[in-house]
């Protein structure tokens, strides 16, 4: 286990040393994409010199709101339709085709109703990331054990008392999936919406650099976000992974 | 009848409740916000009838095609090598799907610099929103083949080519077929991301000019359009899936 993680780290620095290569010898010219040495040393500078930091925080702030709805909306709402079978039988199909529907054509609308400003981005965000965790929580609500639910009824807990004491920490894991995709939607709906129509935010400062041919600020920017949504997903794989280990599934 | 009834209750009931909402959303935001479905409706014919869209429909199925094809291709390839090969699959199986759940959104500004304005583009940006589901989905169909049917292929002296068509394609067919019913919904969205983007025509772009004039009408025609196309595509895709797995399942 332990060499393969080194293997992959290794495919991993070999690739970004022959993107450097290529860079140095001038096969990949500066104006498409400078060397990635000279991306990271941009990325430290940038975020020194705090020039966008205010940028960053409103993207991040933002997405973060727009996932802490999902996430508290999108269990709520998945633990209310899952025992009623109409209303499911009902979502879905909405389920299976809404990643097929480009949700990001709703946005002007957005605007119109929310006005400009972080209200329509977050909407945006939300509608993107809120039915991965429902998707997901469903799921995982789908697989608890019915032994599990006659002791809960055995014992005399209330639905609600069942739901969070036995159904939702059973489906924890499945959640932490949901959670996953969430983040990088978040952060998609955000972002979008500020390259679209904004006046802040990372995504306006990425479309502001590639209109002015400023490579130097473009891609600090795109790769923090990269780190970003990788970091987080790295993190929550973890907690997902050991949170199944500890049941012997892993 | 009954059965036929119990399949179409759903879908029923859905575009029942998602009209009833719309119509209510028209009541309160107005006509400066949206139409109301009836308008859509009469609006999205009036503007197929005539010759305005055509053009930038044949533009966005013409990139969805090439989007699509590369995406299986390649998507196929991958999950066919890295599924089949033990160590590969488990070194880059992981970095796939780091891949897979970074904001893909956030690299038009790089593909633009690499292919340039236009066509290439949008057809790259479609492909990678398509490629690694398909690669994830055929690794995970190749790994929960039945090692006897990979054995008889050895036996037999199957090339890797021949092993691929005749053997790993076919009995993992239902769960590739899950992939590319997945990879067809995301590719579809990214070629139309990228016609946002990176590109000057297209459904993608219109729509893009549309809201930049505020042009209501056809705003809502082109996200009813997309919305409804993709709906239907999806579903139908879906029905196969079933059947496929249906099949399946019934041989065993």
């Amino acid at each position: 286990m332990k060499h393969l993680a080194l293997l992959r780290l290794a495919v991993i620095v070999l690739a970004v040393a022959a993107v450097e290569v290529l860079c140095r010898k001038g096969v990949i010219d500066a104006f498409t994409m400078p060397a990635p040495s000279k991306i990271l040393a941009d990325l430290w500078s940038m975020l020194i010199s705090g020039k966008h930091n205010a940028a960053i925080a409103k993207t991040m702030s933002n997405a973060g709101v727009a996932l802490g709805i999902s996430i508290a909306c999108g269990i709520l709402i998945a633990v209310l339709v899952h025992r009623l079978l109409l209303v499911r039988e009902a979502l879905d199909p909405l389920f299976a085709t809404y990643y097929a529907v480009p949700v990001i054509a709703f946005y002007p609308l957005l605007i119109i109703l929310f006005g400009v400003g972080d209200a329509p981005k977050i909407a945006i965000a939300t509608m993107l990331s809120i039915i991965a965790v429902i998707v997901n929580t469903l799921n995982g609500l789908d697989r608890v054990p019915r032994v599990l639910l006659k002791t809960a009824r055995i014992v005399r807990m209330t639905h609600a008392e069942a739901a969070l004491r036995v159904t939702l920490p059973y489906a924890m894991p499945y959640v932490l999936t949901g959670v996953k995709f969430a983040v990088a939607y978040s952060l998609i709906g955000i972002i979008g919406s500020e390259f679209i129509m904004s006046s802040d935010g990372i995504g306006f400062e990425i479309a502001f650099a590639y209109n002015n041919f400023d490579n130097a600020t473009m891609y600090p920017l795109i790769v923090l976000v990269l780190i970003i949504s990788i970091g987080l997903n790295l993190v929550i794989s973890i907690w997902e992974r050991s949170m199944l280990g500890r049941r012997g599934l892993r | 009848m009954t059965a036929r009834w119990r399949i179409w209750r759903g879908p029923i009931l859905l575009v029942a409740g998602l009209l009833v909402a719309w119509q209510i959303l028209f009541v309160i935001a107005g006509e400066m916000a949206l139409r109301s479905p009836l308008q859509t409706v009469v609006l999205t014919v009036r503007l197929l009838s005539g010759p305005q869209l055509w053009p930038h429909i044949g533009e966005t199925m013409t990139a969805f095609a090439a989007a699509i094809f590369f995406s299986v291709t390649l998507g196929l390839a991958t999950g066919l090598t890295l599924g089949f090969s033990r160590l590969a699959g488990l070194i880059f199986e992981p970095m796939l799907v780091a891949v897979y759940s970074i904001p893909k959104l956030t690299l038009y500004p790089i593909l633009l610099l690499t292919f340039g304005l236009g066509m290439s583009a949008k057809v790259a940006f479609g492909a990678i929103h398509g490629i690694i589901p398909i690669s994830l989905f055929t690794i995970n169909a190749i790994r929960n083949i039945r090692p006897i049917l990979i054995k008889t292929g050895r036996v037999l002296n199957y090339s890797a080519l021949e092993m691929a068509w005749r053997i790993l394609i076919p009995a993992a067919l239902p769960e590739i077929f899950t992939g590319i019913r997945i990879g067809f919904a995301l590719t579809l969205i990214g070629t139309l991301l990228g016609e946002m983007f990176a590109s000057q025509r297209g459904l993608g772009n219109l729509l893009m000019r549309a809201m930049g004039l505020h042009n209501v009408d056809l705003i809502m025609v082109i996200t009813f359009i997309l919305t409804v196309v993709a709906a239907v595509a999806s579903g139908l895709l879906l029905a196969i899936d079933r059947g496929l797995r249906h099949r399946m399942s019934a041989q065993e």
